[in-house]
């Protein structure tokens, strides 16, 4: 290793500590003038280093002595997680205007900056123990962006019930991880498969060590928290807790079952058969009584999480494609669909039930066509990319011979189809006499709703990007 | 590109072109310009389809083209036409040109009504040409979801309910069906999602195929109104606008027959002979109480629907008979009910226009009041019941022939209990007839009411004839179908 190596495989994190020092000092330096453009510069920096880092460097390679690992794959994900923190930004512009947000503007983009560094760290790990430090730096400024308007009761609660949960989660996890120590001697994830033997102790390591990820994706039984928190966050951090930093534990904890814990294969796999059943399940009968669409969409978030695991079941390498295009996929639909409601919240004084929507779209057609478009996609319909998605984490799973897991989540998407279209009911169907008024939303908001139609229109039904991912090797098999 | 390529293309650019009108002139333009085109572009295909037969094209499938779409699993954008398909496209495109004139005078949300009707007719010209397992789903699929918000918004009745109803239980149907498709897939070798090259291959174990099997037929049967499955239908054609109706029960539910035959009974062959009897018995059973259950309704639409269970389960019936002759009666089947099941949507569309009502016992003698209409009317009847000499005659009668040729008893009974359609039809049509059309009409505002605009004459026309020229050349047609359908018999023997 020489330091070369350092800055061509580990670009990614270094652009980005190098954004967020260069934020610290602006937010130091600038007056309040040049905190008003705050957003803008966020931004600017935030694409910049996305732009860099787009085209992965060919290659695998082990930095530290393997305690960081680098694959094209990674680069990949890390470039689509940048893509979707950047519209997250873009879509916070407006609700950091407000007077009480205003003078911490800086706090958030660093914050929330700081978590994606975490997620980076975490993909990038090659050892439990970096691979813990970038799970706790996702964690920890997290649940300081959930408490983030803290003078409301909601937030602060959901700030309060997200840190609890994931100190608990993390202190799991940490016990597991030092049960594979105990039994293996090494803390390395290459020297872990030789010495794994599916003995009781490291079964039940393999029990926590998930557990603490299925805290981070919300699967069930490890979901409780993520209603409360997700009706009580800023919606912009709502969005952001949804999709990326979901993406990031989903595709870690697919790379660990298989590389790590590779010999206990049967193991995993039917625990994740239950997780599944009952993620997709619980959550869809949860979503159905919902009127709050924030906490609706916690739900339809912990159903997709249990579709994306669908992808991670079968341990093949088309299923780890699969995982990364679902979460692509879903980040498009969940960060528009979380645009719109963040739009319609910021302007109309706080209306997120799905009454307020009733005759959204007499009002607001483009948005509303918009977060129809995110709900189909959500919910699989073709030709929006959803669709796609879903049928390749469906063949994923079915490859691998999980025939009545896929049956059981393909006779969810009905039940899933039906409260999606209760919203496309509200919003272009049931009559309002006092609907939203026409908002007209900011630029920032303009560009991510933009951003993430586009993605939601062409991902699928262009195989290119789907072929792109497939193309790059993920270090594991 | 390939010209059946046109067939979801057009409607596409039709969708582009509504986008950008202004004002119901462009709308209008846009709509007949393009679904004139359709039209012509599918009987241009029939003489061409033809021509290339009479010279001698033996493939199982012509104007075949495959693009690779996802190369990792087998995904390829694959289109090609046999006679089965050609039928349903120019049938496709008749309705979807009549149901353009049929929604004429819409008023409300022109644009966003016609977008999504282009947007179900992509889905429904696109899953007749495609030969590709996961290119057929995606249209399939396509074809379903703007029926939501087409009876949805524009519906009438208890129209939320009948939306989310139908929509809940076609994709129920459609979820059954993409699990079958995976076993096809995965059950042939994973190696081609070509529905030639899986039936070429013919390698699915006959164990995955007893499972996989009826999967595929519950699933396509769910959209054929498989009895116990049809009870979307009814309530569905009632509550959609009229052009919907035309285009639901006209076009789409065809897709579920077609779709048994293509894939279901095409790729599983073995377990299709041994399950068929379970399929038989339910088929015979919405074809009978279709029937019954459409004698006992009121509304004209609810009327018209259940009689679209019956014949629609006729299709079924015939399909699983398993014989050239059955089959080549459920393709002509398919297309003679499309016709006339459309043609009255049209003209209970038109009369509930006027008189704002669909309850039988609510009109009566109308033939004075609107001539045309009410002669419409009598036609489509006629064609229901299956008088010779219109379309619906020629394909009962072969598919009775073809599925009477079955020598043993199980066959000939289910078959004789179907036939007894035949009388119940003629109940429940002429029932209505009698009722609405003639008598005295007592209701004075009924007199006042005026009979068909231009527009509606196009639309009524236009069906009529297709009936009527089916009805009295309908070799022109069988031969265009018997050819594919005895390759694919053949095929399926084996």
């Amino acid at each position: 290793m020489n330091y070369t190596d350092i800055l061509i495989y580990m670009r990614h994190e270094i652009s980005l500590m190098a954004v967020i020092i260069v934020l610290f000092v602006y937010d130091l330096a600038a007056g309040s003038r040049g905190r008003s453009r705050f957003s803008a510069v966020t931004c600017v920096l935030l694409l910049l280093h996305t732009l860099v880092n787009i085209i992965p460097v060919h290659g695998t390679a082990q930095l530290f002595g393997g305690m960081f690992v680098y694959a094209p794959l990674h680069s990949a994900l890390k470039s689509m997680l940048s893509v979707g923190a950047l519209i997250v930004c873009l879509q916070a512009d407006t609700w950091l205007r407000r007077d009480d947000t205003e003078h911490k503007r800086g706090e958030f983009y660093i914050l929330t900056l700081s978590t994606l560094l975490g997620m980076y760290f975490m993909i990038g790990a090659g050892n439990f123990l970096l691979f813990f430090i970038g799970l706790e730096l996702a964690s920890i400024p997290m649940a300081c962006l959930v408490a983030f308007d803290k003078y409301k009761r909601y937030s602060a609660e959901a700030g309060a019930k997200y840190i609890l949960t994931a100190l608990f989660s993390s202190g799991l996890m940490l016990y597991g991880i030092s049960f594979l120590y105990g039994t293996t001697g090494t803390l390395y994830f290459d020297d872990m498969p030789a010495r794994i033997d599916g003995s009781p102790l490291q079964i039940l390591a393999m029990v926590f060590f998930f557990s603490g990820l299925g805290f981070k994706i919300s699967l069930v039984p490890f979901h409780l928290w993520t209603a409360d928190t997700y009706q009580g966050a800023p919606t912009a951090v709502t969005a952001y807790l949804s999709v990326v930093s979901k993406g990031a534990a989903a595709f870690v904890l697919m790379a660990i079952l298989v590389k790590v814990f590779g010999p206990m294969v049967k193991q995993w796999q039917t625990m994740l058969e239950i997780v599944i059943v009952f993620s997709i399940t619980v959550a869809n009968l949860f979503a159905l009584r919902q009127k709050d669409l924030k906490r609706f969409l916690a739900f339809s978030s912990i159903s997709q999480a249990g579709y994306i695991m669908l992808a991670v079941i079968g341990g093949s390498a088309i299923g780890m494609t699969s995982l990364v295009f679902y979460v692509l996929v879903y980040m498009a639909a969940n960060l528009a669909a979380f645009g719109v409601i963040a739009v319609v919240e910021q302007h109309s004084g706080g209306k997120v039930s799905m009454e307020d929507y009733n005759g959204f779209y007499r009002t607001n057609p483009k948005l509303a066509v918009v977060m129809m478009l995110a709900l189909f996609s959500l919910a699989g319909i073709p030709p929006f990319a959803g669709f796609f998605s879903k049928f390749f984490v469906f063949s994923a799973a079915f490859r691998g011979g999980f025939h009545a897991v896929v049956f059981i989540a393909l006779i969810n998407t009905v039940i899933a189809l039906y409260y999606y279209l209760l919203v496309v009911k509200a919003m272009f169907i049931t009559p309002n006499n006092e609907p939203i008024p026409a908002l007209r939303s900011d630029l920032g908001a303009k560009i991510a709703l933009a951003l993430c139609t586009a993605g939601i229109l062409a991902l699928g039904l262009t195989s290119c990007i789907f072929e792109g991912i497939n193309a790059l090797p993920s270090g594991i098999w | 590109m390939n010209i059946l390529s046109l067939f979801p293309a057009i409607p596409l650019m039709m969708m582009l072109g509504l986008w950008i009108s202004r004002n119901r002139t462009q709308i209008r333009t846009v709509m007949v310009t393009g679904s004139a085109l359709l039209l012509a572009l599918a009987v241009w295909l029939v003489f061409a389809y033809l021509a290339q037969r009479h010279a001698g094209a033996a493939e199982p499938m012509l104007f075949t083209d495959s693009r690779e779409w996802y190369a990792p699993l087998d995904i390829h954008y694959a289109v090609g036409v046999d006679g089965i398909s050609v039928v349903m496209l120019l049938l496709s495109a008749i309705i979807v040109f009549t149901g353009t004139f049929a929604s004429w005078r819409m008023d409300t949300n022109v644009k966003e009504y016609f977008m999504w009707f282009c947007l179900l007719s992509v889905g429904v010209f696109g899953f007749f040409i495609s030969i590709d397992l996961f290119t057929m789903f995606m249209f399939y699929e396509v074809a379903l979801i703007p029926m939501y918000l087409l009876i949805g918004v524009w519906g009438s009745g208890r129209k939320e309910y009948a939306a989310m109803k139908l929509t809940l239980m076609l994709m129920g149907g459609s979820a059954l069906l993409l699990i079958g498709i995976l076993g096809i897939y995965f059950g042939a070798g994973a190696s081609t999602m070509n529905i030639l090259e899986i039936a070429q291959a013919d390698n699915i174990p006959l164990a995955q195929q007893r499972i996989w099997f009826p999967l595929v037929f519950v699933g396509f049967g769910v959209l054929g109104a498989l009895f116990p499955f049809h009870t979307w239908s009814p309530d569905g054609h009632a509550s959609a606008p009229t052009a919907v109706s035309m285009l639901h029960a006209g076009v789409l539910m065809k897709l579920g027959g077609y779709g048994c035959f293509r894939v279901a009974i095409y790729l599983m062959p073995e377990a299709a002979h041994e399950l068929s009897w379970i399929f038989i018995i339910l088929t015979a059973i919405s074809v009978v109480y279709g029937a019954f259950s459409a004698c006992v309704q009121t509304d004209l639409k609810y009327i018209n629907a259940y009689s679209s269970v019956s014949h629609c389960g006729l299709v079924l019936f015939a399909i699983l008979m398993m014989n050239t002759t059955a089959v080549t009666g459920a393709v002509m089947q398919m297309l003679s009910h499309g016709l006339m099941t459309a043609l009255f949507f049209a003209l209970i569309g038109m009369i509930y226009g006027r008189t704002h009502t669909r309850d039988v016992r609510q009109m009566s003698g109308l033939m004075r009041v609107m001539p045309f209409l009410a002669v419409g009317y009598v036609i489509a009847g006629l064609a229901n019941l299956g008088l010779p000499g219109l379309s619906g005659f020629v394909a009962e009668m072969t598919i009775f022939n073809g599925a009477f040729m079955h020598a043993d008893t199980f066959h000939r009974t289910v078959t004789i209990i179907a036939c007894t359609s035949i009388v119940i039809t003629a109940v429940y049509i002429l029932r209505v007839i009698g009722r609405i059309l003639y008598g005295t009409c007592d209701n004075a505002e009924h007199l006042r009411l005026k009979d068909a605009t231009w527009d509606e004459r196009v639309a009524v026309v236009c069906l009529i004839a297709a009936v009527a020229g089916m009805g009295l050349a309908p070799m022109w047609i069988s031969d265009t179908v018997r050819g594919s359908v005895s390759g694919i018999m053949a095929h399926i023997m084996n």
